[in-house]
């Protein structure tokens, strides 16, 4: 029970970061109908961003500001980063491509995803970094529950991503621009003809894509400990899983897809074998796929002429 | 949403008409009146020339070149003809690859003759690709496309543990696991060795030949018809009783046999297989060739593979790679600035540039630069206006790079003199990186090069240098 329970913990804490990454996915897939390829590079900056003002602020031995302010800061340098790079990879590789035959884009995705992993291998070569969490906070401190102790930094991130999902769902479905993002996703022509600024909601987006697979960087910095420069494609994929298990364009699909991956990934790890893990993830979501084309929570889509 | 009332031919005019003009004008005439059969002649007859003149280590080049122009035309068939997104192109490759290594070599007790196991591959890879297009039959579009990028993944994991699967048992071990099969047998036909690099050249030459032919004439088939009518419209087509499931199934598996022979071929040369071979990289590579030739078109997608095969080997040496770099730089900048005042405005800009930046820095720093540029044409000329850094090369050349990038972007969005502007500091800080750092790193460069083409391309020139332009009606 207490080895289960572990594994569920080691689940939820990896789903958490799949689903911040699968939403960034999925909305913009729902909007522009594009596969993002290059999201997962954005989440490997977020992640470096992180790691670079973790170094600036003194490194996790002897941090010359208090933790509760370190973390925080962290988590602020990633978003920014992310956001530019996402933003930017909008701007240039994807906008002049609106109108231009479905391949295009998908291409040019690809593409970009390439340059950004060469850009990482550039400027932070292709060694590992560690974040070293267990300096900056005791893995011993922690909060029970049941026979499990479970430490500081996975109860950060499962409560910061449980946290950031509830506040996009609000914003999705309360906020002006929410409903905008919604009726762009719906129907872009017709949304544009409605009058609403369908480049600012793309913007959006792909703003706040980004912003929150930049968290999902760092938070992986903090519970797994290594980033290195092609972390952003394994991660990507998995997330991509996620977001198509869930059914992709849905963000409570990516997010219930995020989780599933997650806890997939951590059972077949303690029960099973932890080289067949990708494998079994890979063929879940054929599987899925197979049976349920749109994934399990998204909508068949019509073909209009 | 096209241009409304723009059609294929419209959108072909101007190329149709601008082409013809000034000093290329003629000889594109003389080339478009030549019959396909007698340019493929021509063409090949030159190339089968080329060992002659070149070392042993050059052909091994231009084998690996052919290799590339055949996995080329068979994606060619699926992205530019049948128009759906292949990710997974590789595996049918690396399928033909390992499945000829394990019977040519020690790993399985089974030695099959390569005049019965390349048929077989054919079969069995065409097979492979029904079998995945029939999974995906029920997926539209990007689904396919993600479908088959897990294919290929599901394909490198097993390769790479296949004996630690269940089931199976501990001793068969077809694939050589993470270390790949080493020490494979040349293909031998009644007795006759493929086993110099001449006699492979040869045999890929004729097969490449073949390969072109058979395509030109699918092309103008009845199925290379319904291959682009699918492409273009699947809706339109299948009510012209096109069977289009039926056609994008053939596009899979003549894509898939061609690769899965291809495959063998790269078993064969490199002697020996490993699972790096068949990672992502190698798709876009083969992707990379495809687009930058044009999608859809034969000679040109054979051409693309002749850049995108030759390109590494130009990096690899720093003053090939240095020729290449500058006489790319000065293409780019003879093609977009308009006028000429703003061309010499940016080159004239640049170098008073680089020697008040060089001037600058030695009058407040000294110990920035020391050495001299790597060698190249350029090199004596260059030694005394770029910077060459010493102490802290890593961390100037990375900042560099991030702001070269930055101006390169912001170049794009402006224009007139502030483009000029812009252009001579972002022109500096690349040449800066390139002179410190990327010259002497072929591999990134090559990444940096391949990605960076894949969007440009597509933004700028999305048919390609030899395709032509189309419109998706929606």
């Amino acid at each position: 029970m207490e080895f289960f329970l572990r594994q569920t913990i080691n689940g939820l804490t990896l789903g958490s970061v799949y689903a911040l990454l699968a939403i960034g996915y999925s909305m913009v897939y729902g909007i522009l109908k594009l596969l993002n390829f290059a999201h997962g590079e954005v989440y490997m900056f977020g992640a470096f961003a992180g790691y670079g003002m973790l170094v600036m602020l003194g490194g996790p031995a002897s941090p010359i500001v208090p933790v509760w302010l370190l973390i925080p800061l962290m988590f602020l340098a990633a978003i920014v980063v992310s956001i530019v790079v996402g933003v930017t990879m909008e701007r240039f590789a994807y906008r002049p491509l609106r109108n231009s035959p479905r391949i295009a884009p998908l291409i040019s995705a690809i593409g970009v995803s390439f340059f950004l992993q060469a850009t990482a291998l550039f400027l932070f070569s292709a060694g590992f970094r560690s974040y070293d969490a267990p300096d900056l906070i005791d893995i011993s401190t922690g909060i029970a529950i049941g026979p499990v102790d479970v430490w500081l930094v996975r109860v950060l991130v499962i409560v910061v991503a449980s946290t950031l999902m509830v506040l996009l769902t609000l914003w999705v479905n309360k906020s002006r621009t929410g409903k905008a993002v919604r009726a762009v996703s719906f129907d872009r022509e017709a949304a544009e003809m409605m009058g609403i600024d369908v480049d600012r909601v793309v913007v959006v987006t792909f703003l706040i894509g980004s912003a929150l697979a930049g968290v999902g960087g760092v938070m992986a910095g903090l519970v797994f400990g290594r980033i290195f420069s092609f972390m952003g494609f394994t991660a990507g994929l998995k997330a991509f899983t996620a977001a198509v298990v869930g059914g992709i364009g849905s963000i409570p699909g990516a997010m219930l897809g995020g989780l599933l991956i997650g806890m997939a990934e951590s059972y077949t790890t303690a029960y099973i074998s932890s080289t067949f893990q990708n494998l079994i993830v890979f063929s879940l979501l054929i599987i899925v796929l197979l049976v349920k084309p749109t994934g399990l929570l998204g909508k068949p889509e019509l073909v209009k002429v | 949403m096209a241009r409304i009332g723009v059609d294929e031919w419209v959108e072909q005019s101007d190329e149709r008409s601008e082409d013809y003009d000034g000093l290329i004008g003629p000889v594109r005439r003389i080339l478009d009146n030549m019959a396909p059969g007698l340019k493929l002649a021509i063409g090949a007859g030159l190339v089968a020339l080329l060992p002659l003149f070149l070392q042993q280590g050059q052909v091994r080049i231009g084998v690996s070149i052919l290799i590339l122009a055949m996995l080329a035309l068979g994606l060619n068939i699926v992205v530019g003809w049948a128009g759906l997104l292949d990710l997974g192109y590789v595996a049918f490759a690396g399928f033909g690859a390992y499945f000829y290594a394990a019977v040519a070599s020690d790993q399985i007790p089974a030695h099959w003759p390569t005049a019965l196991v390349l048929p077989v591959i054919v079969f069995l890879s065409g097979a492979l690709g029904v079998l995945l297009s029939l999974a995906s039959r029920r997926l539209a579009g990007d689904y396919l496309a993600i479908l088959t990028l897990f294919f290929g993944l599901i394909f490198l994991e097993l390769v790479r543990n296949f004996s630690r699967l269940p089931f199976v048992s501990e001793d068969f071990d077809p694939t050589g696991g993470p270390n790949g099969i080493p020490g494979v047998e040349p293909w031998s036909f009644f007795g006759f060795e493929i086993n110099t690099f001449n006699r492979h050249y040869y045999l890929l030459l004729a097969l490449l030949v073949l390969l072109m032919v058979g395509l030109h004439n699918l092309d103008k088939s009845r199925t290379g018809r319904a291959w682009r009518a699918t492409r273009d419209d699947p809706l339109a087509a299948g009510h012209m009783t096109t069977p289009v499931n039926k056609v994008r199934l053939l596009a899979v598996a003549a894509g898939a046999a061609i690769a899965g022979f291809t495959g063998a071929a790269f078993a064969a040369v490199q002697v020996g297989v490993f699972p790096t071979n068949f990672a992502l990289v190698f798709l876009i590579t083969i992707y990379a060739a495809v687009i930058l030739g044009g999608s859809g078109s034969i000679p040109g997608v054979v051409l693309g593979a002749l850049v995108i095969g030759y390109l590494p080997e130009l990096l690899r040496n720093p003053a090939t790679a240095s020729w290449l770099f500058y006489l790319g730089v000065s293409v780019a900048l003879v093609a977009r600035m308009r006028p000429w005042s703003r061309l010499a405005g940016v080159v004239g800009g640049l170098i008073a540039f680089g020697f008040g930046v060089r001037w600058l820095v030695k009058a407040i720093w000294i110990d920035v630069s020391s050495g001299e540029a790597a060698e190249g044409f350029l090199s004596g000329i260059l030694d005394g206006w770029i910077l060459i850094l010493g102490d802290h090369r890593d961390i100037i050349t990375n900042i560099a790079f991030v702001v070269a990038i930055g101006g390169a972007l912001l170049a794009v969005l402006s224009t007139g003199w502030r483009q000029v502007f812009v252009l001579i500091p972002t022109l500096y800080l690349g040449i800066l990186v390139w002179e410190n750092r990327l010259v002497f790193e072929p591999s990134l460069t090559r990444q940096l090069l391949f990605g960076a083409m894949l969007v440009v391309m597509m933004a700028v020139r999305p048919q390609g240098l030899l395709g032509k332009k189309r419109v998706e009606i929606t």
